[in-house]
């Protein structure tokens, strides 16, 4: 066990080196991204640009500036924007962390909790009514791209039907820090979650009744009928389970992903000042520290949600134990 | 009298029309009794005995006739009743236990399952009976082995496993489909003798599907041929074996090659494959495949008749 | 000139193991010896039976011999020729005389293509026919096997699992190999149609001087296609002997236990033949035990079985065995 999380602690810190070395090479090898003329401003004179090359360190060799800028990420922790030099870039990651959190946790709880019961009413339904229904539903949800969804949510909510009872509880767009005010928090972040939720319901849904399908074939549930089970207890206890395996590997995916910044489009439309957003503006400003830093984060969370997954597989699955 | 069968006929409507995959099969099993039933692919033996367990679960599937166990008639039978029985008087062993036992659990949970669902005993009472039973079917460390999972163990004791599971709540019958196909030779004989004592201890009848000739003689009392959804012949062992009536009887026995004594240069084969359920000959199913078919096979299906040892055969019904 | 005698194939303490796991993983890498000092000799047409139960290591040997697997250890010889690690390229003109015929006819063969095409393609791939020729040589490869001539439009799935080996077999057959190797042939087939498949290689191997080696788990169908038996188990070969000869006295405790097993149809109420049912279980060939492999079973095994390993050695003319107490029964 012990061995297992150092094992993933190497890789953890293996995946962040490739990809902090990648992203910084790219960065300047990408034309036009010379970080002194964005400094320097427009129509600076040669002396100008010299004098910021040498202030930043850009006229060091690159393998000096690449470790100068991990040892302020991780060592002092006083890395600053190109954009804004008192900007310090690891505290507004920090900042934004919170609110990406927030967003992604609350959106997956309730994606998790309905696309499960949707894929079990509609598996156990198989080719009813009701399941063609949810499942026409579920492809709705997936049809429907997150920043049109979230701009007519808006306008539901916050402008044309403001005024009705059923969203007048409905807050002004922003975020509330949670230890602040635990209620504001909470409703400012419901129709968020609706929005970014209702995508992942569709496909989760989907996938998991598929797999329960597929199980439900298994010579193992013939076996679970032979045995005078009820059909609901065959489809809980024996085929559930390990329906679950690909519905877990999905999540972490995609759970990883959101967390780690792809939650964008969401966070733009509700003017959330998450993760997404901030890896969005640092990258239209060619903001190399902050780009980096994002970077960094995102890539931690992956690994980490991928030993989740890895971690949660062996719990669904005595076959990945090893003895 | 455990189980009586009366023209039971299965069919399933497919996009190619539809098929019979039963058409008229009947047989009576007493208890303790083994019955064998043999056939090859598209014969009908499995089928047949998943309409009696009720687990033929395809709505596609129409069942006809009568299969009645002491006494009580199972077909249209609702769910719940039929649940009740299956796993608890009637009781199914599968051919493959690679794939037989849920992976997610221990074998022990997978036997105290049915046991507490049958019997509603705690959890605790239950174990113990597993423990009783893994040690019956020879597990050498009974109380080990419950909290194994299936694939730590190997295919012979997952076979025991699924017999501890099929005996757990003393079934007054027991249906074996292909029980030993999938295992090795020594492996199939260590659960020969074992369906053997346990025969003899709990008195269970068996009907033991199987496309093995040796197995069945090894084991059954009474052995039914099947091809193509009917009964060709059917009559005791010694009967059977020895004084195989119907032309496809004799001819698969003669297709198996010996064991001892002298090779044959070549093999006495069966022309032809067994037919699509789909397209089957005008008559006699078996005629084309047939080597002294003539007028009479083309014309109508023969019937198997009364007699203990009988063969469903125009040519043994005109000697 | 060919000398009848000089072996067509020849294994010299042959071996094959597998790794599996990487140092990283729990148990950290770990061996399968699946084949293991395996020394056998092939005369051209004969047909050596490999016998033994899952796990023996039959198949991966057999994958060995026609070079689809690397060789661990040992060497490998085709006609007097050393090929154990001769490159692809340096093979391709033995593939020829080299072929395999595979359990699962439906598997094996691509399910888009006529099975004209598919029996043709080892022709385009390795012969220098054309294509008139090539057809003509499909169609005769057809008659050989016993499908007809307007079978070649036909796809695989339209066929019987019989009428798919017969496939298999002319594609094996159609680059006229010496050596066929079968794993499992019949064993997907039913009881009917493998009579018919087994009488038909048997008049192959005599119209084509073929020479087989038959892998089968059917002990009765190996003894009838075999003049020669190897019985495998946990990766060598504990006995080996003429087939008749090997059925009816057998001499190593295993290659007893293993045909006494076999259910035969008893005419006579109540003849049960003698039989040793044998405990325990294979045990794994990532730690197989020391001295004799089959000790922990064997019934009639002393300390010196548990310490020291038994050679294949010959026992009487023409039988081999690996056994410290070859008795006869």
């Amino acid at each position: 066990m012990l061995y297992a999380i150092l094992r993933r602690f190497g890789q953890m810190l293996f995946v962040m080196f490739g990809i902090s070395v990648i992203v910084f090479l790219i960065f300047f090898a990408t034309p036009g991204a010379d970080p002194a003329a964005r400094i320097a401003g427009r129509n600076a004179s040669p002396e100008v640009l010299a004098a910021v090359r040498h202030s930043f360190g850009f006229d060091q060799p690159l393998y000096v500036q690449y470790t100068r800028m991990m040892e302020k990420i991780f060592v002092t922790g006083d890395l600053t924007s190109f954009v804004n030099r008192g900007w310090k870039v690891v505290p507004a990651v920090m900042d934004s962390i919170p609110v990406t959190l927030s967003l992604v946790f609350g959106a997956a709880v309730l994606w998790v909790v309905v696309s499960i019961i949707i894929g079990i009413v509609a598996a156990a339904t198989r080719d009813s009514w009701l399941d063609k229904l949810l499942m026409a539903l579920g492809l709705l949800g997936i049809s429907m791209p997150v920043y049109w969804l979230g701009e007519v949510m808006n306008l539901i909510t916050q402008s044309r039907h403001h005024d009705k009872w059923v969203f007048s509880w409905v807050p002004p767009l922003g975020y509330k820090n949670f230890s602040d005010d635990p209620k504001g928090w909470f409703l400012t972040l419901v129709i968020p979650w609706i929005t970014l939720a209702i995508l992942y319901i569709g496909i989760y849904g989907r996938v998991l009744r598929a797999a329960i399908i597929e199980s439900m074939q298994e010579d193992y549930i013939r076996t679970a009928r032979a045995k005078g089970l009820s059909e609901t207890r065959i489809l809980f206890r024996h085929a559930l389970r390990t329906s679950l395996i690909a519905f877990v590997t999905l999540f972490g995916l995609d759970f990883g992903a959101l967390v780690g910044g792809s939650a964008l489009l969401t966070e733009v439309v509700f003017g959330l000042h998450g993760i997404g957003k901030l890896t969005y503006d640092a990258l239209q400003n060619l903001d190399l520290p902050m780009i980096m830093a994002t970077v960094m984060y995102a890539s931690m969370f992956v690994v980490v949600a991928n030993a989740v997954v890895d971690f949660v597989y062996i719990l669904l699955d005595p076959r990945l134990r090893t003895s | 009298m455990i189980l009586s069968v009366r023209d039971l006929k299965v069919s399933f409507r497919t996009h190619d029309g539809p098929v019979r995959a039963i058409d008229g099969v009947s047989f009576d099993l007493e208890e303790s009794e083994i019955l064998g039933v043999v056939g090859e692919s598209g014969s009908g033996k499995t089928v047949s005995l998943l309409a009696v367990m009720g687990l033929i679960t395809d709505p596609n599937a129409t069942i006809e006739g009568s299969i009645r166990y002491k006494g009580r008639e199972l077909v249209g039978l609702p769910p719940r009743e039929l649940r009740r029985l299956r796993g608890n008087e009637i009781a199914m062993i599968f051919q493959d236990p690679m794939t037989a036992l849920t992976p997610v659990y221990t074998i022990g949970w997978q036997i105290a399952e049915q046991i507490r669902v049958h019997r509603g005993v705690s959890k605790a009472k239950a174990m113990e009976r597993v423990e009783e039973l893994l040690a019956e079917v020879n597990f050498p460390n009974p109380h080990e082995a419950m909290s194994r999972y299936p694939h730590q163990l190997s295919g012979g004791m997952r076979q025991r496993a699924v017999i501890a599971m099929a005996l757990s709540c003393d079934p007054a019958l027991l249906v074996a489909d292909e029980p030993t196909t999938a295992l090795d030779v020594t492996v199939q004989a260590g659960i020969l003798d074992l369906v053997r004592r346990l025969r003899a201890k709990h008195r269970s009848a068996v009907v033991l599907i199987t496309h093995d000739m040796g197995v069945v003689s090894e084991l059954a009392d009474r052995v039914m041929v099947m091809y193509a959804g009917r009964v060709v012949e059917r009559g005791t062992r010694t009967e059977l074996f020895s004084d195989p009536r119907h032309p496809y009887t004799s001819a698969l026995l003669g297709s198996i090659p010996p064991l001892t004594g002298q090779k044959p240069r070549r093999l006495p084969a069966i022309p032809g494959s067994p037919p699509s359920l789909l397209r089957l000959p005008q008559g006699c199913a078996f005629g084309p495949r047939c080597p002294v078919r003539y007028g009479p096979c083309e014309a109508g299906k023969p019937g198997l008749g009364k007699d203990a040892h009988a063969a469903a055969c125009f040519r043994v019904a005109q000697a | 000139m060919i000398d009848i005698d000089r072996p067509i194939l020849e294994t010299r303490s042959l071996a094959k193991r597998f790794s599996i796991g990487t140092r990283f993983s729990a148990e950290g890498r770990r061996t399968i010896h699946a084949v293991d000092n395996v020394s056998l000799i092939v005369r051209r047409g004969e047909t050596v039976g490999l016998v033994g139960e899952s796990g023996c290591g039959k198949s991966t040997l057999a994958r060995c011999l026609v070079r689809l697997y690397d060789i661990t250890d040992g060497k490998l010889l085709f006609e007097g020729d050393d090929i154990t690690s001769k490159s692809l390229s340096e093979l391709r003109p033995l593939r020829r005389r080299l072929q395999m015929v595979f359990q699962d006819p439906s598997a094996s063969l691509n399910p888009r293509r006529r099975v004209g095409d598919l029996v043709a393609e080892p022709l385009r791939i390795h012969g220098r026919l054309s294509s008139p020729e090539i057809t003509a040589r499909v169609a005769e490869l057809f008659e050989l096997v016993g499908l007809l001539p307007d079978h070649v439009m036909r796809y695989p799935h339209e066929f019987s699992g019989g009428q798919r080996q017969r496939v298999g077999i002319a594609r094996a057959i159609a680059l006229n190999p010496d050596l066929v190797v079968l794993d499992e042939p019949v064993s997907a087939l039913d009881v009917s149609v493998q009579a018919q498949i087994v009488n038909l290689l048997a008049d192959l191997q005599e119209k084509l001087k073929l020479t087989y080696i038959f892998i089968a788990h059917d002990l009765s169908v190996v003894r009838q296609v075999s003049t020669r038996i190897a019985v495998m188990y946990l990766g060598s070969i504990v006995e080996e002997g003429p087939a008749e000869e090997v059925f009816a006295t057998p001499v190593h405790p295993y290659s007893q236990a293993l045909i006494s097993a076999v259910p035969v149809v008893e005419t006579t109420p109540s003849g049960t033949r003698k039989r040793i049912i044998l405990t325990g279980d294979v045990p794994s060939p990532l730690k197989p035990p020391l001295g004799c492999r089959f000790h922990p079973r064997c019934p009639i095994a002393v300390d010196r079985c548990r310490s020291e390993r038994p050679e294949l050695k010959e026992h009487r003319p023409g039988r081999k065995v690996a056994c410290h107490f070859p008795t006869l029964s």
